[in-house]
């Protein structure tokens, strides 16, 4: 039905992995450098959920594997926004460069 | 050249020019917005790769609760294309050769990589339904289920006590 190969699937995953990088290499807002992160996260969702298609298609493990992925995303959504409101209260910037009381 | 293909092109077509549209933006709401743009288009690989109720989990969680917190935060505090700071140029410049080396290094792997499983094994189209997954998940993987929820529990007591004004 579908032929298209588990390399095009992760060349796509690969590339949204090292935009995520490069974006969490680059910027300096808080908020923006999390959504990098979000990036990250699901370009390892699209490999679990291609692997487990293409390998082991009658297993459900790897869509289980995104999912609780998925689950600890949101957690670590709201734990680190809320940090993020608590430093702009604190320093009225969410620049990370302007957060060094504990740099040195 | 059948539909499957042209879907899955214009998916990652979208996919990739909507996350470069996020780290390139200077204005954080359209970043946010161009995210979620990634999140539907992802949701659509997940349909075509046979992984149904997860792109709608997908959508529900990533594009329908987490995005909109961010969007409010970045309209909380008034973030615009002003207050964006940026980074200086060599820093950016390193980062390109970084993250664009370490690409190609991926990317000459995976053309390397054994090719066995190339074609896709799509015997029956309901592995991903709610019915298969809901089976599996009350049997084989209790365990995190519960644990994930106490995690949940943790993460919001931590977000209140965080965001709470002393």
């Amino acid at each position: 039905m579908s032929s298209i190969p588990l390399t095009h699937i992760l060349f796509v995953s690969t590339a949204l992995f090292f935009i995520g990088m490069y974006g969490l290499f680059t910027r300096r807002n808080m908020i923006t450098m999390l959504m990098s992160v979000e990036l990250i996260l699901n370009s390892v969702n699209i490999n679990f959920v291609a692997f487990n298609k293409y390998l082991y298609p009658d297993k459900l493990d790897g869509i289980f594997f995104s999912l609780f992925i998925i689950t600890i995303a949101a957690a670590e959504a709201a734990v680190a926004i809320a940090i993020i409101i608590n430093l702009y209260r604190s320093h009225h910037s969410i620049d990370v460069e302007d957060a060094t009381e504990m740099k040195y | 050249m059948n539909i499957t293909q042209i879907l899955f092109w214009f998916l990652t077509v979208l996919a990739i020019g909507s996350s470069l549209m996020v780290i390139t933006s200077r204005n954080p709401v359209y970043s946010v917005l161009s995210l979620i743009v990634t999140f539907f288009a992802l949701s659509g690989h997940y349909i075509l790769l046979n992984a149904q109720f997860l792109a709608i989990v997908n959508l529900i969680v990533y594009a329908g609760a987490i995005m909109v917190l961010f969007l409010f935060v970045i309209m909380l505090m008034n973030l615009n294309a002003e207050t964006e700071p940026q980074k200086n140029k060599w820093l950016r410049f390193a980062g390109i050769i970084a993250g664009g080396c370490f690409l190609l290094v991926m990317v000459a792997a995976l053309r390397d990589a054994d090719s066995r499983a190339a074609t896709a094994m799509t015997t029956y189209g309901e592995t991903g339904l709610i019915q298969h997954l809901g089976k599996v998940l009350f049997n084989e993987y209790v365990v995190p289920f519960e644990i994930s929820s106490v995690l949940f529990l943790s993460a919001m007591v931590g977000a209140v006590v965080l965001g709470k004004k002393e």
